[in-house]
């Protein structure tokens, strides 16, 4: 735990210290202050229904910019060489790192929280839907990392890593589109193996453990599938 | 505290290691040898589990590289050849996170990172972030790095490099006291630095052991016939006769004549060839002798033969302990 720690904070020190956490929240800010008045005025509707879809889109373009640093730095500054003698389990150094990204994303969320607030000053909006709805996008974003974290852990090259990873990301998230042409059986599980499609309910205000249940497993797997190629990777020099 | 049996690592189709044995015994320092490309680093990376052999057996203080690797990194400190650091890090913010991996118990934390910001004269930059170090400054934040954790074994790839003349000397007695209380395996091109600072040598070429011995042996096992250097006054061709008359004189090299001062190579068999014999026979038949001494064989030329002749470089594993 005291090694996980020891990760997390010095990752977090080196997001601050370089420019990307700095535009990465910037950026993302903008975007969704400009969703959030656009979709206010045209639908004139105290709820974050729409706005919280567009900040799905928006992280899937920009967690893969907040994850490609963190192994791929590593391997190509030879600072790999000082964890792998240290005496940190690759599941250790993993979720230390893993965690600190998942602390920007909180971050960026709960920085447009004030939309909500603004909300509830001059209408009446519903937050169990609200409430709910972050939720979803915090597990989305979440599920993202962990998909970004292991094509970090894939090349020593951050671009490469961030494009692996955007190509991932697209994949899962466009295969429900692919449902609609498939054959019955297989609409059904490539509906649910879409990273977008578990959103709805959570916008509704609906929280279902087949989601969550979803969510955590797909982060789990992401982040093994990692894990299993660092310690592969002892061996296979 | 190391012992290594047959290991050997192929790096795809390239053997980069071929069957080496050796030991280290607690508190020794031993050195590691070569030209560039020898194995040197592939041997310190598989001792300290940043890499897997692939046939062979390595224990570092007992335990077994593969399948007891977290044991082993809880009691190493590592300086790899690029000392790896995260630039964006202050220097003190560095060694926190590296105590804190290393497992330095929480109450002693603060005293280990003075202590080796201490040793290795840190304290004017101990604010300053990495990047904005020197190399000599940065190759001493990698030393402090490595002992952090006042662990038993410390590995030490070229841990000199990159420093100025007066910070060689300071951190070549650090690893001297160190011997003490540690044991030290460091690699190295530079010759002066194994005879200095190490109790042994491990000389490695083409990732095979060419000669591993005290270097005290190695001098003497290398050295099977002697060397006497003479300088004598007196006329030349009588002197080189009456010198080829003496017994155990085997061969009688003229160098340069200094006016009537002539200079001598003498070589004869290792306990055959006796000075003060050949200075009472000169004297005898009246030359003055003005200087006469056995010449030792540098550790150059030691490695250079070792390395070069590839007919002495069967390996003969007669390494006789500490002297």
């Amino acid at each position: 735990m005291r090694k996980i720690a020891a990760v997390f904070t010095k990752e977090l020190i080196s997001y601050f210290v370089s420019p990307v956490a700095y535009v990465v929240l910037t950026v993302f800010l903008a975007l969704s202050g400009y969703f959030f008045v656009n979709i206010l005025f045209y639908t004139k509707e105290a709820s974050l229904r729409y706005l919280l879809g567009n900040m799905s889109v928006t992280f899937l373009f920009v967690t893969p910019l907040l994850t490609m640093r963190l192994f791929a730095e590593e391997k190509r500054t030879n600072t790999m060489e000082l964890l792998v003698t240290s005496p940190l389990r690759d599941f250790e150094m993993v979720l230390g790192k893993y965690f600190a990204s998942l602390f920007i994303v909180l971050m960026m969320l709960s920085a447009t929280l004030i939309y909500p607030i603004c909300l509830s000053i001059y209408g009446d909006p519903d937050w169990g839907p609200i409430l709910a709805g972050y939720l979803g996008v915090f597990l989305l974003a979440a599920s993202f990392l962990s998909i970004g974290t292991m094509s970090s852990i894939f090349t020593k090259n951050q671009i490469v890593a961030a494009l692996i990873s955007f190509c991932l990301l697209l994949l899962y998230w466009t295969l429900g589109w692919l449902a609609d042409q498939a054959p019955k059986a297989m609409e059904l599980f490539l509906d649910y193996l879409a990273l977008g499609s578990h959103q709805a309910d959570f916008q509704k205000g609906i929280i279902d453990t087949r989601h969550l249940v979803y969510y955590f497993t797909v982060i789990s797997f992401h982040l093994t599938v990692g894990i299993l190629t660092l310690e592969s990777q002892r061996w296979r020099e | 505290m190391i012992e290594v049996r047959n290991l050997t690592k192929y790096y795809g189709n390239n053997l980069a290691v071929d069957d080496i044995n050796f030991k280290v015994e607690k508190g020794e320092i031993i050195g590691l040898l070569g030209p560039n490309g020898a194995g040197k680093t592939t041997i310190m990376r598989i001792l300290t589990c940043a890499l897997s052999q692939t046939t062979g057996q390595a224990t570092v203080a007992g335990h077994d590289v593969i399948t007891d690797s977290l044991a082993i990194r809880r009691k190493i400190g590592y300086l790899p050849e690029n000392p790896p650091l995260y630039p964006e890090l202050k220097v003190q913010t560095y060694l926190k996170f590296m105590a804190r991996l290393k497992e330095v118990p929480r109450n002693c934390l603060r005293e280990r990172i003075e202590y080796v910001i201490e040793l290795f004269k840190l304290q004017e930059v101990r604010k300053k972030t990495i990047d904005q170090l020197s190399r000599g400054f940065r190759q001493r934040v990698g030393l402090a790095q490595a002992l952090i954790s006042d662990p038993e074994i410390i590995i030490l790839d070229e841990p000199t490099v990159g420093l100025d003349p007066r910070q060689i000397t300071d951190v070549r007695a650090a690893i001297k006291d160190l011997a003490r209380k540690h044991t030290v395996i460091l690699s190295t091109h530079i010759l002066p630095e194994v005879s200095m600072t190490c109790d042994a040598v491990i000389i490695i070429n083409n990732g095979k052991i060419v000669a591993l011995d005290s270097i005290n042996n190695l001098d003497a096992r290398m050295v099977g016939q002697k060397r006497l250097r003479l300088k004598v006054r007196g006329e030349m061709p009588r002197v080189e006769h009456d010198l080829l008359d003496i017994p155990g004189v085997a061969r009688v090299l003229p160098e340069d004549t200094d006016g009537e001062e002539l200079n001598f190579i003498i070589e004869g068999k290792r306990n055959e060839l006796k000075s003060e014999l050949i200075t009472e026979t000169l004297i005898n038949k009246g030359w003055g002798v003005r200087e006469i001494f056995f010449e030792k064989a540098t550790l150059e030329e030691i490695y250079l033969r070792l390395v070069t002749d590839e007919k002495a470089s069967a390996p003969k594993n007669t390494r006789a302990g500490k002297n």
